[in-house]
């Protein structure tokens, strides 16, 4: 849905079908996104099993079974977190390929900047105002990262909507082309409107929740619809500064703590296990800024560039919408107490709740000298 | 092969893995209500609940095959019908979340309050799922409140209870569904579990079979449809691409149409109403695995017993009798249909071949030895 590829609008069924199963399985976005995202979720599974290592190391309670977890959970984790980023970059660059809009959101880039573009490192994005309050900017680095070269200019908001808007006025034809065969009147020139305008067919959608006739939008509509075809700008800047600000964290303390663990120091580093400890809500605060980033990032459209979410909701009543979502709220906050609850107990308990005979925590008089 | 021959492929696709999800599952419900009546002690819950341990998973994926294969196969139905019974099937949703953390959750703590507190989860979740389902296919024979408009946009409107028809079909799937389950555990535990599911079979058998045939009788009072071309044009399952290009003829007791033109059908009815008693008398004779072939006879022969009395259609509208779903005209394209008949004709016998698989790693009964001796690799 970010890139789709590989299907076309059938005039005859008046619908987007399936046209080449290759490039939708090949296609490039969707496998770096499946394993970043794969990726990341080992991330978080190796900080928490480190995290948890280091409580049973600061209270030196079943030491050697933390510390052979901690040491899988820290070499599988450092490979892990590096994949992350480096795929996370690789994303980002396909990013930058095929939803530049998306990208220059992410950065807060409101004017075409000459190549290489400057990289915003902090600010205050103001959507109404079209520019970032109180821009902190390193030149050239993001020319670098989004095109790989020092050539390329990264596009600017502002000169994007102007894009869109015209991407809107052909779609416009477009949906007036597709209503009169519709209609009945199937005739050439009707049919060649719509091949040269069809591929704008959902930008003239963006008209839906304005015009009732999308072709016969007025320019207050096509104004509010242009203004709509870029994605809320500050969630995605924040939200993607807190993410590769996290990954970057995390790689650090993976780093450290390999590093200490090799050279068997990790008892005698009680403010490093604290801090492993106190992470462990980190990999998981980076992973929903990062859906954030690319969920949100993809609006106005649910299928980039062809259904906007405008014309795809379902016409249920709101009210039913509030129900599922009041329901699957609760019932996973109800889940995830009850989930954390089974975890602590877990947890203190220890290994010794195998009853394998292994472990100190079986024996209470061991457990008490160790 | 031609675009008619393919779309009749997958409505028997469809309905081959409907009829996988309700004999696969339907004995996890069944098990799942029956928990408390069965089992007199925690070691007797337990046992219910490992009777199903190592397979309950991968049953369940039968209903996501089944409503992948309606996403892809037919999208309009998946659309008309996921929307149209939305409540529905978000009290499902939330009634299948119960099993999986039931079972999990349950066995992590010994306390018995704690537990008592899951098998009231387990319970539900079996029983809520059971309801809908019963409730969708009463539901969608009334037919679903939804129309196209000509931009095949979907409206929705306003159910119309026929409570008579509604609740024969209730009644009909929750008792097929803990007969099943009764057929189940005598297959494959032994003790006390096994005994009480032999009386509840014995005791439910017939009552399965009236459910089905007041359900049968009330069918005579709804409305079914026949499909016809539009005009003088007759119809033609081929070309036909959008469901607003097809005539509907309304009439009532039409569902039993299908059985009266072609009486051979009628056999299937007819197994769907023997089944049931065919699977009490096996318990009475204290031959579990008869029985519990019987009930998955009984329950695939119902659930056929439906699709045929709806054929051609799928989802028929009780707003606007032309924007009712056929298998001709609610597919995706031809080369959709076809990839994806591809895939299954690979992957079907795989998944076959490894269900079968892992019943026999899993066959003999359980007892409460195995049970006691083992409460961590167990549930």
């Amino acid at each position: 849905m970010q890139n789709p590829v590989g299907a076309e609008f059938n005039l005859l069924t008046q619908r987007m079908e399936l046209v080449d199963i290759a490039a939708v399985l090949f296609n490039p976005v969707a496998q770096v996104k499946f394993v970043h995202t794969v990726a990341a979720g080992y991330v978080a599974a190796s900080m928490f099993v480190m995290g948890v290592s280091s409580w049973y190391l600061l209270r030196k309670t079943e030491v050697q079974f933390a510390l052979r977890s901690f040491a899988i959970a820290s070499g599988f984790g450092l490979a892990a977190i590096l994949s992350v980023i480096v795929l996370g970059d690789e994303s980002g660059y396909r990013t930058g390929e095929v939803q530049k809009v998306k990208l220059a959101a992410i950065e807060a880039e409101w004017e075409t900047e000459p190549a290489p573009a400057s990289f915003t490192l902090f600010g205050f994005p103001d959507q109404t105002a079209e520019t970032t309050h109180a821009a902190i900017k390193i030149p050239y680095l993001m020319g670098i990262i989004a095109t790989r070269s020092i050539d390329e200019a990264v596009t600017g908001l502002k000169d994007i909507k102007v894009q869109n808007e015209a991407r809107i006025r052909s779609g416009m034809v477009a949906a007036e082309a597709l209503d009169q065969i519709r209609q009945g009147d199937d005739s050439p020139a009707n049919r060649t409107r719509f091949e040269q305008h069809g591929q704008d067919l959902g930008y003239g959608m963006l008209l839906t929740p304005y015009a009732s006739n999308i072709a016969k939008a007025g320019e207050a509509e096509i104004a509010k619809a242009v203004d709509d075809s870029i994605p809320p700008v500050a969630p995605l800047f924040w939200g993607f500064r807190v993410m590769v600000g996290l990954g970057v964290t995390m790689l650090g303390l993976m780093v450290v703590s390999f590093v200490q663990l090799c050279r068997n120091r990790l008892q005698d580093s009680p403010r490093l296990l604290k801090t492993l400890l106190w992470s462990i809500p980190l990999p998981w605060i980076a992973i929903e800024a990062g859906w954030l980033v690319a969920e949100l990032g993809r609006q106005p459209w649910t299928i980039s560039d062809v259904l906007p979410v405008s014309a795809s909701v379902s016409l249920l009543q709101p009210g039913q919408l509030w129900f599922s979502l009041i329901a699957i709220c609760s019932i996973y906050t109800l889940l995830l107490v009850v989930e954390l609850f089974l975890l602590r107990h877990v947890i203190r308990k220890g290994p010794a709740i195998l009853h394998t005979g292994r472990y100190s925590g079986e024996q209470p008089e061991l457990a008490r000298i160790a | 092969m031609d675009y008619a021959t393919l779309k009749l492929i997958w409505w028997a696709l469809v309905l081959f893995m409907m009829v996988g999800f309700i004999v696969m599952d339907g004995f996890d419900l069944g098990i799942a209500m029956l928990l408390p009546v069965v089992s007199k002690d925690d070691d007797d819950r337990r046992l219910v609940i490992n009777s199903v341990g190592p397979v309950w998973e991968g049953n369940q994926v039968w209903l996501i095959a089944g409503a992948g294969a309606l996403f892809a196969a037919w999208p309009l139905v998946y659309a008309a019908a996921f929307s149209g019974l939305y409540i529905p099937m978000v009290v499902l949703l939330l009634g299948l979340f119960l099993r999986p953390v039931g079972f999990d959750y349950r066995s992590k703590l010994a306390d018995p309050v704690w537990r008592r507190w899951w098998d009231r989860a387990l319970v539900a979740g079996g029983l809520i799922p059971a309801l809908i389902l019963g409730a969708a296919i009463g539901l969608v024979m009334e037919g679903l409140p939804f129309r196209f408009d000509t931009a095949l946009r979907l409206h929705y409107g306003a159910f119309d209870f026929h409570w008579g028809w509604l609740l024969s079909v209730l009644a009909t799937a929750i008792s097929l569904l803990l007969l099943h389950g009764a057929g189940f555990l005598q297959a494959k535990v032994t003790g006390t579990p096994a005994l009480r599911a032999r009386g509840i079979a014995i005791l439910l058998a017939p009552l399965v079979s009236l459910c089905y045939l007041l359900a049968g009788w009330h069918l005579v009072d709804l409305q079914g449809f026949q499909l016809t071309g539009v005009g003088t044009q007759p119809f033609d399952p081929n070309a036909a691409i959008s469901p607003l290009m097809k005539g509907v003829i309304p009439h009532a007791g039409g569902w039993l149409r299908n059985y009266f033109d072609y009486p051979l059908l009628w056999l299937v009815p007819i197994i769907g109403t023997l089944a049931p008693l065919v699977s009490g008398i096996a318990s009475w004779l204290e031959r579990g695995r008869v029985a519990l072939l019987a009930s998955a006879i009984a329950c695939a022969a119902m659930l056929c017993s439906v699709a045929i009395a709806l054929f051609p259609f799928v989802l028929p509208s009780s707003l606007d009798a032309v924007s009712s779903l056929t298998l001709w005209d609610s597919t995706s394209s031809y080369k959709t249909l076809a990839i994806m008949f591809g895939l299954v004709l690979v992957l079907m016998p795989i998944n076959l071949g490894y269900t079968g698989w892992v019943y026999r790693v899993v066959r003999g009964k359980l007892d409460r030895a195995r049970i006691k001796r083992d409460s961590h690799q167990l549930y």
